[in-house]
């Protein structure tokens, strides 16, 4: 059997492919504006920034989202013309395809690493965020993820761990809560894809719905490239839950939405922020109705500066997929950072991204000493007529009233406990 | 009971996708031992055109059966070219090649026709609109529906016409001649060339419609999904016996319901020892022991290279 040689040597030509593509990709930045005022030419550095992403294979959709994000926010700070450290900043944007693929991760990780780059932003997945985050902390390149929610990421004990995003722990949390006192479910059967972020999201759920009084009937898995769900959902049929959880991407939850009802499940459908896409009611057609998600952060409706960044990435790109908001701020909160520091050496940087305290589009960013998101919210959706529709945040500002008050945080300042009311304030307020 | 044989149930309908693309890989590979990897790419190409011209059919008021024939009728011979085209280009300049070297340009091939269909459907999901009657059955309590009774007769009827085609008409023994000595089938007046033009044009048409039943059943379809179909199918075909046709079938079914009783019942069996994430463990397990025990596959022909 030659078979197992030629996966994998597919999948390096694949790999191969994927990065020569992506080379190919990069647009050229917009040229910096001319100073007229300046008699004598100012020094220019290029400061590259890696967006890393699966830009190929089954959730190339959201990969993509991310990346868009990035260049957006890039192009908008080239357009600035920024002088850092008394040198006209021109950001490029590196992106790579990690394939989902932990392997693939660190292979571009290096990569990145190799390129000196200035700093990270991403991955998109908690499995392949995770292992490429011990190579940029041994380089010293800060990282800011967007959307991996894995716990473990921020808890290695790593200097250059960031998220803008709530972490698994409170979303689990939220989840449980909510599954317990919201649909009062008494069973729940739990489904994962295996991967960091399912497996650890599942962990969480799992956690709090015992807390919460209720049972676990059946653990059951799947991965994050199947399409055919039907011998576990009839397994799980067979002992009649009141709540399927599943802890993976809409690639998954969308057919398994869809071969849920067609065996005749009664219970309702549960995902976290994976599933939480216009995408996975694409796929799952009208079996999608009534079915629930959660989100870390606010809808984008009642984000700070939502409506204008909705329509800034729409005009470009089309419609948001899921994570764009959050990877927009990454970008920023650290071009912040950058600019506190007065300097773009990451050895330099890297404190100031610590004491971030900046109002991004998703939410007030401040981090923990861990790099996660202070003050997490996260917010319940169900479809209604073909839509996901806003029920309730738990947690979040609002909910934990200035426990650890941020050196930074302005005391004044009432918009941090509602940020709904918060004045549409672009990115760059300060 | 209602759940075993929903398990069955299961099991047949995944094992048929299976079988039908594992005709495929079956039919080339009898007539030129060679694996076309890049077949599970045609299935997917056959279900994305198939899911084109149906969603420009939508707005037509036509009934949905007929959107969907005439959006299977567009994927046949869109599917067809692309295997003639196929054969052409990477696989006919290295006929006398050495074995290795078709085995890579059909992986490049495959990676050629992924990234063009990135490029032509984007990266999104496309969901298969609701167009088929949803006619559902019940059998002991378990619930089949009418796309998957669909998928099972049309994997049955295709492989009773391949194997009549093969074994019974003009262009069956041409196909024979040419699968046992291309050379000497040469100098008795068959044209080789065209032959396997044809192999890969029909194994192509089959293509097609397995990808079309794919989307129609679990109602999505993506640049990416033929990459783990054709690997699955391709398992299937070596556990029946690459090569042979019926062989094909019951590899496919064999796969289908090991993944499904396996997923179904390994938890409660082993205490919850092991779980659903052991199918595919056990689905290659199997296909272990046939191969230690059966080189050639559960019905496969002994090659007569062993002396």
């Amino acid at each position: 059997m030659q078979f197992p040689r030629l996966t994998s040597m597919s999948l390096a030509v694949a790999a191969a492919l994927a990065l020569a593509a992506c080379g190919d990709k990069k647009e050229e930045p917009a040229p910096p504006p001319a100073a007229p005022a300046a008699p004598v030419a100012k020094p220019e550095v290029t400061v590259n920034i890696g967006h890393v992403a699966p830009l190929t294979g089954p959730q190339a959709h959201l990969g993509k989202d991310n990346e868009n994000a990035a260049r957006l926010a890039i192009e908008e700070l080239n357009a600035k013309a920024l002088e850092i450290g008394g040198a006209k900043i021109k950001f490029e944007l590196l992106a790579e395809d990690d394939q989902a693929d932990p392997k693939q991760g660190t292979i571009v990780a290096q990569k990145l690493v190799d390129a000196k780059v200035n700093g990270v932003i991403g991955h998109l997945n908690s499995g392949t965020t995770i292992p490429a985050s011990k190579l940029y902390s041994d380089a010293g390149i800060p990282q800011i993820s967007g959307s991996a929610t894995n716990p473990k990421y921020t808890q290695q004990g790593f200097a250059t761990t960031f998220r803008v995003m709530a972490n698994d722990v409170q979303q689990g949390h939220a989840l449980g809560e909510f599954a317990a006192q919201a649909i009062k479910a008494k069973t729940v059967a739990i489904i994962d894809d295996r991967t960091a972020y399912g497996q650890g999201l599942a962990d969480e759920f799992e956690k709090a719905v015992l807390a919460n009084g209720g049972k676990v009937v059946t653990r059951e898995f799947t991965t994050d490239k199947a399409t055919d769900f039907a011998a576990i959902l009839t397994k799980i049929k067979s002992k009649r839950p009141d709540v399927v959880f599943y802890g993976g991407m809409d690639a998954q939850g969308g057919p398994m939405v869809k071969q849920l009802k067609s065996l005749g499940l009664k219970a309702k459908f549960l995902t976290g922020d994976g599933g939480c896409t216009p995408e996975l009611i694409k796929l799952a057609g009208a079996a999608a109705e009534g079915q629930y998600c959660s989100l870390p952060g606010v809808p984008l409706e009642q984000m700070p500066g939502g409506k204008e960044f909705g329509d800034k990435f729409s005009a470009k790109y089309g419609q948001i997929q899921l994570y764009a908001p959050y990877v927009y701020d990454a970008v920023y909160v650290m071009v912040e950072a950058m600019k506190r520091a007065n300097s773009v050496e990451p050895a330099k940087y890297l404190p100031e991204v610590g004491k971030t305290d900046f109002q991004g589009v998703s939410s007030k960013i401040a981090f923990d000493a861990n790099g996660d998101l202070k003050n997490g919210a996260i917010s319940l959706y169900q479809v209604k007529e073909g839509k996901w529709e806003y029920l309730q945040t738990i947690g979040g500002a609002a909910a934990e009233p200035e426990a650890a008050p941020a050196p930074a945080a302005d005391a004044a300042k009432p918009a941090e406990a509602a940020p709904a009311a918060a004045p549409a304030a672009t990115p760059e307020k300060k | 009971m209602d759940i075993f044989i929903q398990q069955i149930i299961n099991g047949l309908v995944l094992g048929s996708i299976y079988a039908l693309v594992a005709l495929g890989y079956t039919m080339v590979y009898g007539i030129m031992g060679l694996i076309n990897f890049a077949h599970g790419e045609v299935v997917m190409i056959g279900a994305m055109v198939a899911l084109t011209v149906i969603n420009l059919l939508l707005g037509s008021g036509l009934p949905g059966v007929v959107m969907a024939l005439i959006g299977l009728a567009a994927a046949v011979p869109v599917c067809m070219a692309t295997g003639f085209a196929i054969e052409r280009i990477a696989y006919r300049p290295l006929r006398n090649a050495p074995k290795l070297a078709p085995l890579i340009t059909a992986i490049g091939v495959s990676i050629v026709l992924q990234n063009v269909a990135m490029l032509v459907w984007g990266r999104n999901y496309h969901a298969f609109p609701p167009i088929l009657p949803s006619v559902d059955f019940e059998v002991f309590e378990a619930t089949i529906t009418g796309v998957q009774v669909a998928i099972i007769a049309i994997a049955a009827l295709m492989m009773i016409g391949l194997t009549l085609l093969v074994q019974r008409t003009r262009l069956g023994r041409a196909m024979r001649a040419t699968a046992e000595n291309p050379s000497i089938a040469q100098l008795m007046g068959v044209d080789t060339n065209r032959i396997i033009s044809l192999t890969f044009v029909i194994g192509s048409s089959l293509a097609a419609v397995a990808g079309f039943m794919v989307s129609a059943n679990y109602s999505i379809a993506h640049y990416y999904m033929g990459f783990i179909l054709g690997l699955k199918a391709f398992t299937a075909a070596v556990l029946g016996g690459i090569g042979n046709l019926a062989g094909a079938m019951l590899g496919g079914i064999l796969l289908g319901l090991i993944e499904s009783l396996g997923a179904g019942y390994i938890g409660d069996l082993t205490g919850g020892f092991l779980g659903s994430h052991y199918q595919d463990v056990f689905a290659f397990f199997v296909l272990i022991l046939v191969l230690v025990f059966r080189p050639s596959g559960l019905v496969g022909e002994k090659v007569a290279e062993r002396a």
